[in-house]
């Protein structure tokens, strides 16, 4: 679809995974901003908490109407999954898990638009070469979400412990506040603080990335003739309802493990 | 895999959708599931309470009944009793008054008869005076023969 290139699996499957980069600063580098990734963002947030929004405004305590119910039904959903997990007081993690699934699961939904007919809408419709459609298919969007995470870990720690109690912490568990095994705590606490937001991040990601991948071998699949095109568009479609559940899945399990990482921040060791 | 500026304007987008979540989609809406959760509980203790005072009250209706029946049934006794005790009276009554009846109609036939045998006498005396007087032919004194009159009169 690159007009002027010939069409290879190379240049189609590539085609697909370009970012709309645009370098804000001299070359690139470290300040490049991929405005697909950001502007699908802000429009699928705007659309789902907007929509939340709307019904919010029109919330009442009596009869709900449909629209309502479903939105309270995500929402209790959401609280009774953090009540489970989380006993501490601060009354910011159902919001925050609320709106971790909410987006995830709305970028994550962008799978469900087949790949090669919305690049043909970003293509004629709004004139965009290297248009991706799927935000948490994006590194960046999935370790942005992580990183807020990690920080909104270190933030509870340091709030329910104190800092002294947080480096304590740091220093002196697992093993034992002996200062002979402190560097070994603090090896160990590393690597789990490392370890959390990196596996956090790269499962949403890898999950969407392969998802979208396995789309495209299917749509290039097609692109070979009538066998191709009989066997694409069945699996295709296999795959797009396997994909309901692992949109669902992969947004739930995140913010899950939100909710999971903000608690064991309350925990004293 | 490039990490690049996106990573910060994500986070920050993020951090906006969790303060707009935060500030004006949660509370609001939980807000309006707990004020209908209470709402519901509230019903359904009222039904509970309602259903309890059903039961109570028909158990106070069995009672009130058990005891109107019962108070009928001791009026309708001493009703009876009322009317035999009533009816006895009045025979008793009854019987007293036609006896007193009966003994004065007794005594005053007895008194007619003394008085029209009197009358009877006086009569018959007077019939016998002037009968005598006939025979006579001369007037009888009453003053001489009043015992001979009475003699008479007696004997009548």
């Amino acid at each position: 679809m690159a007009a002027g290139t010939d069409l290879t699996p190379t240049s189609y499957i590539g085609h697909h995974l370009t970012f709309q980069a645009r370098p804000l600063a001299g070359d690139g580098g470290f300040w490049t901003v991929h405005v697909d990734t950001l502007v699908m963002t802000l429009l699928l947030g705007a659309l789902a908490f907007g929509f939340m929004w709307w019904i919010t405004r029109k919330a009442s305590a009596g009869v709900p109407s449909k629209t309502q119910a479903f939105v309270e039904l995500a929402v209790e959903f959401v609280n009774n999954q953090v009540k489970g997990v989380y006993h501490g007081e601060s009354r910011m993690v159902a919001p925050i898990a609320l709106t971790t699934f909410v987006l995830v699961l709305f970028m994550n939904a962008m799978d469900f638009l087949p790949v090669d007919i919305m690049a043909w809408i970003y293509h004629n419709v709004f004139h965009q070469e290297n248009w991706r459609g799927v935000p948490t298919a994006d590194v960046n969007t999935t370790f942005a979400l992580a990183l807020s995470v990690f920080a909104l870990m270190i933030f509870y720690s340091i709030r329910v412990k104190g800092l002294g109690g947080w480096i304590h912490e740091l220093l002196c568990a697992p093993f034992g506040s002996n200062p002979l095994l402190w560097p070994a705590n603090l090896l160990f606490n590393a690597v789990e603080y490392v370890s959390k937001p990196l596996s956090h991040s790269l499962r949403l990601f890898g999950n969407m990335y392969a998802g979208e991948i396995i789309f495209m071998l299917l749509g290039m699949w097609a692109a070979t003739g009538l066998v191709g095109v009989f066997f694409g568009s069945f699996l295709h479609l296999g795959w797009a309802i396997f994909h309901i559940l692992i949109v669902v899945l992969q947004a739930y399990i995140f913010m899950m493990l939100t909710v999971v990482y903000i608690s064991m921040a309350h925990e004293h060791h | 895999m490039n990490i690049n500026l996106t990573l910060l304007m994500q986070a920050v987008a993020f951090a906006a959708f969790i303060w707009f979540t935060a500030r004006f989609v949660w509370p609001p809406l939980m807000r309006a599931i707990e004020s209908r959760r209470k709402e519901i509980a509230d019903g359904l203790a009222a039904g509970e309470q309602g259903r309890q005072n059903l039961s109570s009250a028909e158990k106070r209706v069995a009672d009130l009944m058990a005891e109107a029946k019962g108070r009928a049934a001791e009026i309708v006794a001493q009703g009876e009793k009322f009317r035999s005790e009533t009816i006895d009276h009045a025979k008793v009554e009854a019987k007293a008054e036609a006896d007193r009846i009966v003994a004065a109609a007794k005594s005053e036939i007895a008194q007619e008869v003394a008085r029209a045998r009197e009358s009877l006498r006086d009569a018959v005396a007077s019939l016998a005076v002037a009968g005598a007087e006939k025979i006579l032919k001369r007037e009888v004194d009453a003053k001489a023969h009043a015992d001979l009159l009475r003699e008479i009169q007696a004997q009548l």
